[in-house]
């Protein structure tokens, strides 16, 4: 089910959740929600479902205009972050309480349901356990239950809240590649929320950045990682530096130095631009025209060394020191206090104005 | 369908709709007013039927306030008799583990699952005439039963569990941790109790002396067993009343009734200040 | 300390905090005193009375009116509670309206007023010519003194027993498992009924059990407004009094007996159903 998202706009008492938001995902697609906290993604997650109603904006199921249509009858899985299993029921109930309440024009037979219950249960990996109560399972078992229960309508597309926000590291990252799977299995449009992006990009075929109640960018864990289209996404993403530097005459100075790094072809000669680099995207040079600066910190990251480096070298005025990170060979002669030089290979300019 | 549905109408799927909403209130407070504010209204409108004259008048009427004073009198030994012991029992209960701890605190409850007419026939049982221990007493000129002595047993008992129920979980929550660490730096048993325990405690041990209190102060059943019913010496407040009403003296009975109105209202207040205020004792707790 | 020392069985965990011996002690002497003493007399006393007396009196005809009096009024007026209990807490827990805070705490009134208050006030209120038994007189109802009075006195004293064991569980109900029911395809109906009061249900039921419990034994409030004419509306309580004022202490012994027999049977009942309820779905 392709599912598309037409200038949406939410307010909560005159707040802007969501500010003029469009999206198109496509039928089968694994797509993630990614963005901190506050930046309307599980807004989003709960317009799609109908559990609200956008303040202006369509959405539309296929061709069909859903944004009028009731949360029952938009027949969406619906996972929760707290799960929200029914407590008093057994995890058999709870997977067949989506079949059990449609009207009896609709309602499979009984013994139906118990074989779609049971149909269900395998999927998630969890038979045997059809009487137990939600409280007598683990966090991962829940979760997997609430999956199931969500399943069991056979929904048009399937939404996650945080599905595995409540979990501990290692549960996480199982559920996680099983999800995958699972997802590759049954084939459904699924759209979860994180604020994890590492989830993100491991799991999504495609990542929604979003950040204000705005869509930042919209693409591969590729697209995003390499290629940010905009400094909040360079920032939120992966780790990175930011400097602010000027144009002049196609190079990029900083501090009123050029640094050996051309602006060609990206935007207007002259003017104020900030400079995002990745800390492995920089080569060690001895060169006038490169940053440099001394070593303040050094610490040692699984395979990798990071250098912390004050490049301000005592010129920022108003006294605020800039400090980058950049990631140095395990070889190199790096001793704290020693002086630095260095250039990004990789980098994107955002000009300003 | 769907032209008709507008934005206005959209409503979450955990509301009711606005008019379901208002009926299930109007349901509600219909309920409370005829079981709960009625009776309370009535009880000040009776009292003043005739007037602010009359009302003062069977306030200070001689056996009225010996009521009174014999109500205040219990009041005042049975809710301090219940308090030491309620701090007592939640300090061994809630600080330690021991076996036997869940028998010892279903036991401490029982008062509450007893009738209060069963509550006094105990005692009735213990000292009246026709049992060993009361004409023994009564030998030594020691009067318990239909006296003020049988009248102070019977409110310790039905009153009994009101301040270890509260403390009891309570201290529970806290678990033993400050006190622990109290005692590693060198305070005393009794140092760690009132200035670590004690203050941590207060709104809660407040909570339970006020409800401890107004039921002392109010019971009825247990104390009309055992107190002989003799005007001007073992009649309290609601015994008062209830001679007061039997004799058709309505307006008189619902004056001194109203006393006893004011006295829960006050508790009440309390109570709903404690709870705002600190959250006091286990505000979802059960209380009797 | 040797190994064996510290497997042996022990009663008690060890503990640096001081004062154990001595507060267990008083409580226990206090217990003693105040409650289990007595209530040994009582039992004691019945125990004296023999099979044949304790049979006599309990089968007497008025006994077993009196019984069924309390037991059934009781009864009704628990289920009237539970009902009603439930809505209450439902409009005070989830609804927004003046005053709400107000009525929340009056809810706990019949805790706090004297029953034999209670009791007068509601008699007044609805005798045939009070405030609200005036409705019922030109449809020949009569409230206070018949059996209705009773019922109305016991739903006074029983309602905050439902609405306080209720209110903290639906509080906490996560309003995601409503819409998760919504998502489901569930009406409000059906998210009612068969998701919120079933999981409700052992909340609903030891509030119920409790308003039971304390409606059997209740006395003052009942007094003014039964009417108190033998076989018809009178409690047993009423008749334990009575008995005592004839100075027939066995017959008061043996119908308190029975009376606290039932009142444990009760207790034991709403501990197993908090037991069940705990082991079981994880919550009361």
């Amino acid at each position: 089910m392709d599912v598309t998202i037409n200038h949406i706009r939410k307010e909560f008492a005159r707040f802007p959740a969501l500010n003029d938001v469009s999206l198109d995902i496509r039928s089968g697609e694994l797509i993630a929600l990614l963005g901190p906290s506050g930046s309307g993604k599980t807004t989003l997650l709960r317009l799609i479902a109908g559990l609200d109603q956008p303040t202006e904006g369509k959405i539309l199921f296929g061709d069909e205009d859903a944004s009028h249509r009731t949360v029952q009858e938009r027949n969406v899985g619906f996972v929760f972050q707290s799960y929200a299993l029914f407590r008093h029921m057994t995890v058999a109930e709870n997977i067949a309480f989506g079949l059990k309440v449609r009207p009896s024009a609709t309602r499979p037979p009984k013994a139906e349901i118990r074989k779609r219950v049971a149909d269900l249960l395998d999927m998630v990996q969890l038979t045997g356990l059809d009487k137990r109560y939600p409280n007598q399972l683990s966090g991962g078992q829940r979760q997997r239950v609430a999956l199931a229960r969500a399943m069991a309508i056979e929904p048009r597309i399937l939404l996650l809240d945080e599905p595995f926000g409540a979990l501990d590291a290692k549960v996480r990252k199982e559920l996680r590649r099983w999800l995958r799977e699972f997802h590759d299995r049954t084939g459904h449009t699924t759209v979860f929320v994180t604020h994890d992006q590492e989830e993100a990009l491991e799991l999504a075929d495609r990542v929604v950045v979003m950040s204000q109640g705005k869509i930042e960018q919209v693409g591969t864990a590729d697209d995003v990682y390499d290629r940010p289209g905009s400094p909040f996404v360079f920032s939120f993403i992966g780790s990175s530096s930011e400097l602010p530097v000027t144009l002049a005459g196609g190079g990029v100075r900083f501090n009123g130095r050029p640094i050996g790094i051309g602006a060609a072809g990206e935007g207007p000669v002259d003017g104020k631009a900030r400079l995002f680099f990745r800390p492995q995207d920089v080569v060690l040079m001895d060169a006038a025209d490169a940053l440099s600066g001394k070593v303040t910190a050094c610490r040692r990251l699984a395979g990798t060394r990071i250098a912390e480096i004050d490049i301000s070298n005592g010129e920022a005025k108003g006294g605020k020191p800039h400090h980058v990170e950049i990631e140095v060979p395990l070889d190199a002669p790096v001793t704290l206090g020693a002086d630095l030089s260095f250039r990004p290979t990789r980098w994107r300019l955002f000009f300003e104005g | 369908m769907s032209k008709s549905a507008r934005t206005t109408h959209f409503r979450n799927p955990a509301d009711e709709s606005p008019l379901v909403k208002l009926l299930l209130i109007l349901i509600g407070l219909a309920f409370l007013g005829f079981f709960l504010f009625l009776p309370l209204v009535g009880v000040f409108v009776e009292a003043f039927r005739k007037g602010a004259e009359a009302y003062v008048e069977a306030l200070v009427e001689p056996d009225a306030v010996s009521a009174i004073k014999l109500t205040l009198l219990v009041a005042v030994i049975a809710v301090p008799l219940n308090l030491v012991f309620g701090v007592a029992a939640a300090w061994a209960i809630a600080k330690f583990e021991f076996k036997g701890k869940a028998f010892l605190t279903t036991l401490i409850d029982l008062p509450f699952s007893i009738s209060p007419v069963i509550s006094g026939l105990v005692y009735v049982l213990l000292f009246g005439s026709q049992s060993v221990l009361g004409p023994w007493l009564k030998s030594y000129g020691i009067e318990i039963l239909f006296a003020v002595p049988g009248i102070v047993l019977a409110t310790v008992f039905v009153t009994f569990p009101f301040v270890a129920r509260e403390l009891i979980p309570l201290m529970q929550d806290q678990g033993t941790g400050d006190e622990e660490a109290a005692l590693s730096l060198g305070a005393s048993g009794w140092q760690t109790f009132w200035f670590v325990t004690l203050p941590n405690i207060k709104w809660g041990l407040l909570y339970g002396v006020l409800l401890c209190n107004a039921r002392a102060m109010g019971e009825f059943g247990a104390v009309s067993v055992v107190s002989g019913h003799v005007r001007g010496l073992t009649n309290t407040m609601p015994l008062h009343v209830e001679i007061l009403y039997n004799e058709y003296n309505f307006v008189a009975a619902f004056a001194v009734a109203s006393l006893l109105a004011a006295l829960a209202l006050v508790t009440l207040a309390l109570k709903t200040l404690l709870e705002l205020r600190f959250g006091a004792g286990g505000a979802g707790g059960r209380r009797h | 300390m040797t190994k064996t020392a510290t497997s042996r069985w022990r009663w008690k965990q060890p503990s640096i905090i001081p004062g154990f011996g001595l507060t267990l002690g008083f409580s226990l002497a206090y217990l003693s005193l105040i409650i289990l003493i007595p209530l040994t007399g009582l039992v004691w006393r019945t125990a004296s009375l023999g099979w044949g007396q304790f049979f006599s009196i309990l089968f007497d005809e008025r006994t077993l009116a009196a019984l069924y009096i309390s037991f059934g009024t009781a009864l009704i007026a628990a289920v009237v509670n539970a009902v009603f209990g439930v809505l209450i807490c439902w409009i005070l827990v989830r609804y927004d309206f003046p005053g709400r805070r107000l009525i929340d705490a009056m809810v706990d009134l019949p805790f706090a007023l004297p029953t034999a208050v209670a009791g007068i006030a509601l008699a007044s209120l609805y005798a045939p010519k009070g405030w609200i038994g005036a409705f019922f007189t030109p449809f020949d109802i009569r409230i206070a003194f018949t059996p209705i009075g009773i019922v109305v006195a016991l739903i006074f004293i029983g309602l905050p027993f439902v609405v306080r064991t209720v209110q903290p569980v639906m509080e906490e109900i996560d309003r995601e498992v409503e819409e998760a029911a919504a998502t489901l395809g569930a009406n409000r109906f059906q998210t009612i009924f068969k998701v919120l009061l079933p999981g409700l249900a052992p909340a609903v039921l030891t509030g119920f059990a409790l308003a039971f419990a304390r409606g059997v034994g209740e006395y003052g409030s009942v007094v003014f407004i039964a009417g108190n004419i033998p076989y018809v509306s009178e409690i047993a309580p009423l008749l334990i009094v009575i008995r005592l004022e004839e100075f027939n202490y066995a017959g008061a012994t043996a119908v308190a007996t029975i009376m606290l027999a039932i009142s444990f049977a009760m207790l034991l009942v709403i501990n197993l159903i908090q037991a069940w309820s705990r082991r079981r779905y994880g919550y009361v």
